[in-house]
């Protein structure tokens, strides 16, 4: 599993958000192994789990705060930090990597001067380099939030990533 | 009664390419002409031709029309739907048929024509959201037939007797499996659908489930129904939103018309069925894992025995198929075991779905019956390798599988003889790589993948991959010796006898594979610190021959200035200031950048 970072940036869950939470969480409370689901419907409010939220969770589901961090930290899609206004995701599966995924990501860093699994300063930009979208027929893929770029060639991103300045 | 149907492939890959818009421009179009009472257009599911996509096909003269863009629909209505002349040049093109230019139907195409579709039957056929289009295509008639003629028994028995296998990975007999869940002793049993897709290439089970959703859920209920269950589980990646989408619509259709919930077709059989989201854990294609997941721990496999069939989700006795191996079920009872066992090899029988990918023509999906040959799938189904390049091995089983050389192109293609050849099934992800494509860099690709992805419980995997991680990339910037290849080929064994589950054991495999066919690469990169394939930066030096007409191009794009040289006079690369970016060769208009 990849290296925990946790995020700087302060907690700022609206009132309005821990109710929605709350109604979520009153279901996930009688669901079999209803932690993940929970975690799942905290990351659709909020956008990411932030430890705040985590607490919330394990004090309505009953379990311990290490339990919840756990099964957060476990999987891939759950992340600690917050994204970007722009979620740029590079499928990194097999066929898009035969295919120079690989570059793209690089031109990505060189352009927007992050890492993988990062965000931008602005808050604008977080890049991914992500799990086999399953996409192969249209290698190599990227996603910006809900819009997928196929065949994509690295002379292509700079005017993709001007689309979103 | 429609004079014309329309379909129009909604599957991720031409999802992506705007198909939802050109559904919605036909229909308005169709409607502006008034035909909205002759003619039909119907989302269906992936056609398997990926490469060709957006794809749209017109009964009923079955006309196949590739690459179809929004600003084509006005010309394919105007001429195709109300003149009745087929656009031709939007036609798909099958490079193989030279003698007339375009073909109209889609079973004359050489992608198609060596196919054979069980498990894809109702791909690109029927509307996924729509049970009514399932049930007219014989659906749940399978289902009627088990509760009303069969008793549980009866259900394994034919299971057995057709010989299907499970198409997740190992390749253990399906109906085997139900026969332990069955004998197990407890009140409550659970049927699970592994839906947890997580090999990189591969992406059958989500067509099956975006395409033909239903058959999945009327296969768990057979199966549920076989082993006593009365709750079932079906286990998605997050990663693919429109088959869990069109999974929930097909859930809830099938609980309206009551074929799911209680006392089925009445029947004392009452069968209910969840969706649970997986959140991108590999590992989580391991059966005990995926079970702890559903279970909402963090999905960590753990020592078997007690076989899920005994002890499984919420220690009750469990099975897990994978989505392709339920798609199968329906058809061996409706069919009759005979028939699917004549499909196939002596020990693998029916069809396997492949997801062609990499560098080769049609990339896309493909059912071909066991015993086909991978050159039959390369080079007739998949239309060999674009550019004119040469084949230098094919990918299968992903992570865990291996690397199959040219050498062996004609072997026909089951569990064994993949095993034979260090390879596997898997879920059968198939990665064509030509001479461009360095093994070595392969390899660290996928320990890359598996050492991310080792959930860290035992300690060959955890710490064993990252050593052979380590090896690799020493291999790759020229730092080894000849011993360290000797050194990571023993540690490959050690994880295999040695790691907790199928994840850690098959997790050497692509470097078992690749040390087996192209030894002499990892020794290039060793000894004369080369890579063969100019893949590897760390062994590559850029250089200048001859050909440069000093135009100074390459000079003015060097983003560190390592390149020299006046006007009309040729160039040269400083090779220390060098980063071997590439950007000189990509802007050369005279080909006279190289690189070594």
């Amino acid at each position: 599993m990849s290296k925990i970072k946790l995020t700087k940036v302060p907690f700022k869950g609206t009132a309005e958000q821990e109710a929605q939470l709350m109604e979520k969480l009153a279901v996930c409370k009688n669901m079999k192994g209803g932690l993940m689901p929970a975690l799942q419907s905290a990351q659709e409010i909020y956008g990411y789990l932030p430890i705040e939220v985590q607490r919330i969770i394990a004090k309505e589901m009953g379990v311990s705060l290490e339990e919840v961090f756990g099964v957060a930290t476990f999987y891939s899609q759950f992340t600690l930090n917050p994204q970007g206004k722009y979620q740029i995701s590079i499928c990194m599966g097999t066929a898009c990597y035969v295919k120079g995924a690989g570059e793209l990501v690089d031109k990505c860093k060189e352009i927007l001067k992050i890492d993988a699994g990062e965000c931008t300063e602005d808050g604008k930009f977080s890049l991914v380099a992500t799990r086999c979208i399953g996409c192969c027929g249209l290698a190599p893929v990227a996603t910006i939030n809900e819009h997928v770029y196929g065949k994509l060639a690295v002379s292509q991103i700079p005017d993709i990533l001007k689309n979103y300045q | 009664m429609f004079r014309n149907h329309v379909l129009i492939c909604g599957g991720t890959g031409c999802t992506s390419g705007d198909s939802p818009k050109i559904r919605e421009l036909f229909e308005k179009k169709i409607k502006e002409a008034g035909l909205e009472n002759d003619v039909k257009v119907i989302m269906t599911g992936c056609f398997g031709l990926c490469a060709c996509g957006p794809v749209v096909v017109v009964y009923p003269e079955g006309s196949f029309y590739s690459q179809i863009k929004p600003e084509n629909v006005d010309e394919i209505v105007n001429e195709h739907i109300i003149k009745g002349r087929i656009v031709s040049h939007l036609l798909y093109k099958d490079p193989e048929i030279k003698a007339q230019e375009t073909v109209t139907s889609l079973n004359e195409t050489n992608f198609y024509k060596k196919q054979s579709r069980v498990v894809l039957r109702n791909c690109g056929v029927i509307d996924p959201e729509n049970i009514d289009e399932y049930i007219a295509y014989d659906g749940y008639q399978a289902l009627y037939k088990v509760l009303t003629e069969y008793d549980p028994q009866q259900v394994i028995d034919i299971i057995k007797q057709s010989g299907l296998r499970g198409r997740g990975g190992a390749g253990f007999p399906t109906g085997l499996k139900w026969q332990f869940a069955k004998n197990a002793v407890g009140d409550i049993k659970y049927v699970c659908c592994n839906a947890d897709e997580g090999d990189p290439g591969a992406f059958m089970d989500r067509s099956v489930l975006e395409g033909d959703p239903h058959t999945v859920i009327e296969a768990m209920a057979i199966a549920a129904y076989a082993i006593g269950s009365k709750q079932g589980y079906v286990y998605v990646r997050a990663e693919y939103p429109i088959a869990v989408n069109r999974l929930s619509i097909a859930i809830n259709q099938a609980k309206e018309y009551g074929l799911l919930g209680n006392n089925i077709f009445g029947t004392d059989f009452s069968f209910d069925l969840e969706i649970r989201l997986g959140s991108g854990a590999f590992v989580c294609g391991e059966e005990t894992a995926l079970m702890t997941s559903i279970e909402g721990n963090r999905g960590e496999p753990r020592p078997r025995p007690p076989f899920p069939a005994n002890k499984g989700l919420f220690g009750k006795p469990t099975i897990l198929n994978n989505v392709e191996t339920y798609a199968n079920i329906p058809q061996i009872i409706l069919k009759g075991p005979e028939w699917f066992a004549s499909i196939g090899t002596e020990k693998s029988k029916g069809t396997k779905v492949f997801a062609l990918g990499g560098k080769i023509t049609n990339t896309g999906l493909v059912e071909i019956p066991m015993g086909t040959t991978l050159r039959t799938i390369v080079e007739e189904i998949g239309g060999g390798i674009p550019g004119g390049k040469k084949f230098k091995a094919a990918q299968t089983g992903g992570p865990s599988g291996g690397c199959i050389p040219a050498e062996h192109l004609d072997i026909p293609i089951d569990y064994e003889n993949l095993i034979a050849i260090g390879s596997m099934m898997g879920s059968g992800g198939l990665i064509v790589m030509d001479e461009d494509n360095c093994m070595v860099d392969i390899a660290k690709f996928f320990l890359e993948f598996t050492q991310d992805e080792s959930c860290g419980k035992c300690t060959p995997c955890r710490i064993g991959t990252k050593r052979l991680l380590e090896y690799l990339e020493k291999i790759i910037e020229g730092r080894a010796t000849l011993k360290d290849i000797d050194d990571m080929e023993k540690l490959c064994y050690y994880i295999k006898d040695n790691a907790l589950c199928g994840l850690g054991q098959t997790a050497p495999n692509p470097v078992l594979s690749t040390l087996r066919y192209f030894r002499d690469e990892y020794i290039a990169h060793v000894t004369q610190k080369k890579c063969p394939a100019g893949v590897c930066k760390s062994l590559l030096t850029y250089k200048i021959t001859d050909a440069c007409k000093g135009c100074t191009l390459c000079a003015r794009q060097c983003p560190v200035g390592a390149i020299s040289g006046k006007v009309k006079e040729k160039h040269v690369i400083d090779t220390d200031k060098c980063t071997k970016c590439g950007v000189c060769m990509s802007v050369c208009k005279f080909k006279a950048v190289i690189k070594e």
